[in-house]
Order: C-alpha cells, then structure tokens, then sequence
C-alpha cells in the first residue's frame, strides 16, 4: 500500500492522537456512572459539566445547558425536527433547502407523507440558496426551517444569520445542519441567531459516535430518546464520558487551529490544488459558490469521465476522495446536490469532491497534480463522448 | 468501496481493444451521458464465414462498465455472429468472475451493446442504437423498455423489483416505473410457475380477503405514488362495490383530488381487484 494522502475530510477525519489520549482513562479505569450516588461515578459529572462548559464556549452558546450529547449528527438532526413540528402542532408547514444531507432531507419527507406541506428551497447554479423563493413560501403556517449551514458535497456556505431572522419574523423555528461548518469556519449561534444546530465530532478530529443538538434557551424541546432523566430529561440514555470527553477535547482543539489561522492555511493549499487542476486539465468545472465556500473543500467536475473510475485510479496512489456520481453511491443517479445546481450530466458524472483537512501537506497536494492528468487523459480516451469535447 | 474481482480490476486497468474500428461492419451504442454509463462497440466481420474478426469498444462509465465492455471484446472475437449472439450478460459476468449486484447493469449493457452490433451488421452496417425504436419504454428516466426488463428477468431469473433494477437500471431514478416492473414480473413468473390452485375471483372472495386485497393494492400500486407528491389515501369502508377512502396529506383539499380519485385510484382499483368497484371519497 502507498502512503495514503487523505483528502476525504468532509466524510470523515482522523481522530486527533491527543483527542485519544484524553478519552482513554474513561473506557478503564474511570468508568463510572455519572449519575450514580457514590463519588467514583459522581465524579465523572464534573468531567461531563466542564465538556459541556468547552462546546458551549466553541459554538459561542450563552449557557452551558444549551448543548445537548447525542450519539451523531443525524440522531440532533432527527431530534431537533420532530421536536419541531411536536411542540407546534397547529402548524403545518416546514422548509428546508434540495441540498440537505438526508439525516436531515427523509425526515422531511416523512413529515410530507404524514400531510405537512413542505418546500423545498433550491440553489443556482453556483449552489446559492435561493432567499426569493424561500421568503415567497415563508408564512404564519411555517413550524419550522432548517437549512444546513455548509454543504457537505460544495462547502458552499449559506447565509444562515438572514435565513434565520426571516424564519423568526414569522414566527417559525429555525434549525441548522452544520456538521461541515463546525471546525471549519467560526460558528457563533447567538450571532447567527439559531434555535437548534447540529453538530458532530469526527468531522473535525473527534471521535465517530457523538454528536451534539444546541438547544436554544427558551426553546420549545420535546424528546426524542425517552426513558431517562439524562441531559436534563432531554435525551436519554448513560452518558457516554469517554467520548463527550472526545467531543470537547476536539473541539478544543479546533478552536486553537481557528484562531491561530491554520484553516487560511488549508485554503491556501485547497486554491493550490483547485488552481493546479484548472491549468492542466481541460473540460473541468469547479461546482459550488468559490466566494462564500468553507476553506477545505472543492468539487471539480471532470467532463466525459465517471467518477468511480477516476477514484479507482486515485486509490493505486494511496489519493481519498469521492463522488458525487451514481456509480460510487449505488444509486443510480448523481448526487441530488449537483443536480440541484443543475450540474449538466456531461460533468455531473464525473465530479470528484477533495476535502482537505490541517495534516494535509503540500507534497499530497503536488502528487494529486503530478497523477491527476494522466488518469483523466487516459479515461478520456476510453470514453466514446470525448470527442464531443 | 465496492468488491471487485481481481479480473474486474484488470480489464479495468488494462482494458483490451479500446478504440473504434474504422468502416466497422457493425456499429453498436447503448446508454447515454445522462444515464452515466454509455457504451459504443464496433465490429469487424468476415462476410463469407460470418466470424468476428476484431472487436472495439469506447465506454463512459464506472469501473465494471469499463472492464465489462473490455471483455466482452475477448469473447466475441473469433465467435461466429450467431454463436456470438448468444452471449448473456451472465456470461460477461461469469467471465468477470462476478459482478457486484448493484453493478449487474454494466454486464446487461455489454449484452445490450452487442446485440445493436450484431443488428447492424445484419442491416449493412449502419450504426444501431439500442432500443431507439422500441415499442414500449417502462422506465423513461433511464429508457428501459418492456421487452429489455422481460429478457432480463428470463435470463436471470429476476423475482424482485430491486433485482430488475440492479440489472436494468429501471426503476433506478424517480421510481414511478415500479408498479409496471411489478407487473411485468408477475406476468413473466406466473408463466414460468404454472399457479397451483385458479386464485379466486373478486366475487368468490370473503369480506375480508375483499378489503385485504384493497388494501394490498392501496400499499402497493397507490400509496407509493402519492407518496411522491407528499399525499397518501387511507381505506375508511367498503360497503357492497363501493370503496370509500380518505385522501390525506397534500392530496386532502388538493385541487385534483376528484381527479387522482377516479382516473387515478379507482382506475388501478378496478384494475387490479374489479371492475365492478367504484372509489367515492368517505
């Protein structure tokens, strides 16, 4: 195997050494129960108060007990919608935008098979979100908005403070996906003036497994997780230490890598890459917004090719990316985000998403561009539509 | 990550005979850019034995894609057109060692590709595009014919709708073609399983088979496509030969409820259960 030179940090990202070091003492030797009534697994509450202090001071909440541990990103989002719609029952709209990640996109479309109206705000071309049609559909009826912060697939970033006021001046709650802005760019949810927000650790070098849902003081919150009087009867089940631990270590972390200007840094070596694709290759296409994008990420659409198989040939160089075409997914179209954006198929089918992460290094940015050009030219010159080129 | 064999990956690799014969005798294509996997092969044919003498093959797509079409030149060259002709898509498969269900397509479209070849020899040449004059398209997204799902599920033994997908592609993209490949399932299997027992008809039904059957047909044929349009339909009552639902969601109050009540709903009711039955709404 070569040595790998990771650039799929938007699916998931290494699990800091020192993140590790400071979970470890919590799956042996301090393994209480943090509710037990005896001071070996009492303890562990402080541990668990002072983690919850760090995630709270990282997304700038107002108070600790805003943020709720969940297992994952998806169980906030799931648990911020349903709560949503439950605490608003006369209310029978909802709105989020067509580029969701599904944790937040098939709860919506459950909602809308159980007699919601629901719509679903679009993009541009460039991957925008489109405020006209959102402030066109926005009304008293709305329960509820959630529209992610950053793409997961572009790292287009939205204009969540905006969409977040409009939602409030109808009275709607709003929430946020910001699973790909945490870590990546400052998240702040008094300045951005979000209710619920979602997050989830290894995607900035925490652990798989925790996520976390920012509930709003004064926001109306019904449960997801029943059975247990944990997180303030929010969301049951035995905390899990050893990984809230994990969770504000990293996010610890991630807050020193902010302010020390490390992610203008990944940019820097994000445009090298981006800018080094564009003058070697022909018949590409960044997709997504290049203005308003979050420093790690870029999508390069290559014309006349599939992606699979250009990820197949990036893998014998030890290169991680992905795709956002069919063939990678098992579906059998591209992905709904690039279609959204009304990617045309010659370049939807063939667009590779690299995310980069701070371990990145130069040297993986120059064997990308150093193997890239060849794999493409020798796809092309398989493919029968190239010569529409 | 997909499980590929060790052959896929070579001919992925290394594909054979890549390129395009000039004055081939026989010019096949199937798929398209919007279909994400496209195929053109070309053949060179002996006209006094009928032996394919070269085969060349341009091909968009995936890594089976690839190494299915790189085969397939392999095999035909050499075979005689009729001999060559009777090659399946199992058989690029097996050739293959396996393919991943999910990729069954990429083998089918080999089959497919050399099928138009074969036909435009026997037309003089002319390059032939797979199923562009087909009679009837099941799956419009991915331009599936009927006769294409019947000739899949015949050689593959196909019982569900997913395999016809993983094998077709029908179905693949909006779903609104599952209900059909449902059909053409049912019809193709029963004719190969002679039923045991006539079922019963509508009439010869106790009341409970009768709603059970509605209910079947509501979950299967109805239910999924207004799901698509975020509505639903709940069965309230059957009283003698009238069936009385409940439209919900974005179907209550909807201004073409009269109209997804009678020339939708009752339409497949009367289909598939009797045609006796009238749908009111309760």
């Amino acid at each position: 195997m070569p040595k790998v030179v990771y650039l799929d940090n938007n699916a998931t990202t290494q699990c800091a050494p020192a993140v590790v070091e400071a979970m470890l003492p919590y799956f042996s030797e301090k393994y209480g129960n943090a509710s037990s009534m005896h001071s070996f697994g009492g303890e562990n509450r402080h541990v668990i108060d002072q983690a919850r202090h760090t995630v709270a001071e990282f997304i700038g909440a107002a108070y600790d007990d805003e943020i709720i541990f969940t297992s994952c990103a998806s169980e906030s989002d799931n648990t911020a919608i349903f709560s949503a719609v439950r605490v608003n029952r006369n209310k029978k709209h909802i709105i989020t935008s067509a580029v969701e990640h599904p944790a937040v996109m098939e709860p919506f479309r459950y909602l809308q098979t159980q007699g919601y109206r629901v719509d679903y705000i679009g993009v541009d071309e460039q991957g925008r979100f489109d405020m006209q049609q959102f402030k066109s559909v926005l009304d008293e009826d709305t329960a509820l908005v959630s529209v992610m912060w950053a793409n997961s697939e572009t790292g287009t970033i939205f204009p969540i403070a905006d969409i977040a006021q409009l939602a409030h001046e109808k009275g709607a709650l709003f929430h946020t996906d910001a699973v790909q802005a945490v870590g990546k760019i400052p998240v702040n949810v008094q300045e951005a003036g979000v209710d619920m927000l979602s997050l989830s650790a290894h995607k900035f070098h925490g652990p798989k497994g925790i996520g976390v849902l920012y509930v709003k003081r004064g926001t109306r919150f019904l449960p997801y997780l029943m059975g247990g009087h944990q997180e303030k009867h929010r969301r049951a089940g035995t905390e899990n230490v050893p990984y809230i631990v994990g969770i504000a270590k990293a996010s610890e972390l991630a807050q020193k890598r902010l302010s020390d200007g490390i992610m203008d840094k990944v940019a820097a070596l994000r445009d090298r890459l981006e800018q080094g694709i564009l003058s070697q290759i022909s018949d590409v296409k960044v997709n997504g917004d290049q203005e308003h994008r979050v420093p790690n990420t870029t999508n390069i659409s290559f014309g006349y090719i599939e992606g699979e198989s250009i990820l197949m040939y990036l893998n014998d160089f030890g290169i991680c990316a992905s795709s956002g075409s069919a063939c990678t997914s098992g579906s059998l179209e591209p992905s709904h985000v690039l279609r959204a954006m009304k990617v045309p198929f010659q370049f939807a089918h063939g667009s590779i998403r690299f995310s980069l992460s701070d371990q990145t290094t130069q040297e993986d940015i120059d064997l990308v561009l150093k193997e890239l050009p060849p794999i493409i030219k020798r796809l092309r010159e398989i493919s029968p539509f190239s010569r529409m080129a | 990550m997909w499980d590929y064999t060790d052959k896929v990956m070579d001919h992925f690799k290394n594909p054979r005979n890549v390129g395009s014969i000039p004055n081939a005798d026989g010019t096949g294509q199937v798929g398209s850019l919007v279909c994400g996997d496209a195929l053109r092969l070309t053949i060179k044919v002996n006209k006094q034995t009928d032996v394919i003498e070269d085969a060349k093959f341009e091909t968009f797509g995936c890594a089976s894609a690839i190494a299915s079409s790189s085969i397939l030149t392999e095999m035909v060259k050499g075979k005689t057109i009729a001999d060559a002709s009777k090659i399946t898509n199992q058989d690029i498969a097996d050739a293959l060692g396996s393919l991943p269900a999910e990729k069954m397509h990429c083998s089918v479209m080999g089959m497919e590709a050399l099928e138009a070849a074969v036909q435009s020899y026997r037309q003089g040449g002319k390059p032939v595009i797979f199923e562009q004059e087909a009679e009837k398209i099941v799956c419009k997204c991915f331009n599936v014919s009927e006769e294409a799902i019947i000739k899949a599920i015949r050689t593959n033994h196909l019982t569900t709708v997913e395999d016809v997908t993983h094998f077709t592609k029908a179905g693949g993209a909006c779903g609104q073609c599952k209900g059909e490949i449902q059909k053409i399932l049912d019809k193709v299997n029963a004719a190969s399983v002679a039923p045991a027992q006539a079922p019963k008809t509508y009439a010869q039904m106790t009341l409970v088979e009768k709603i059970k059957t509605i209910e079947k047909v509501l979950e299967e044929e109805i239910r999924p496509k207004l799901n698509l349009d975020g509505g639903s339909v709940e069965l309230v009552d059957l009283s003698g030969n009238t069936v009385k639902v409940r439209l919900v969601g974005m179907c209550h109050g909807c201004a073409g409820a009269q109209g997804t009540l009678k020339n939708f709903i009752e339409k497949v009711i009367q289909d598939r259960v009797s045609k006796d039955l009238v749908v009111e709404q309760a």
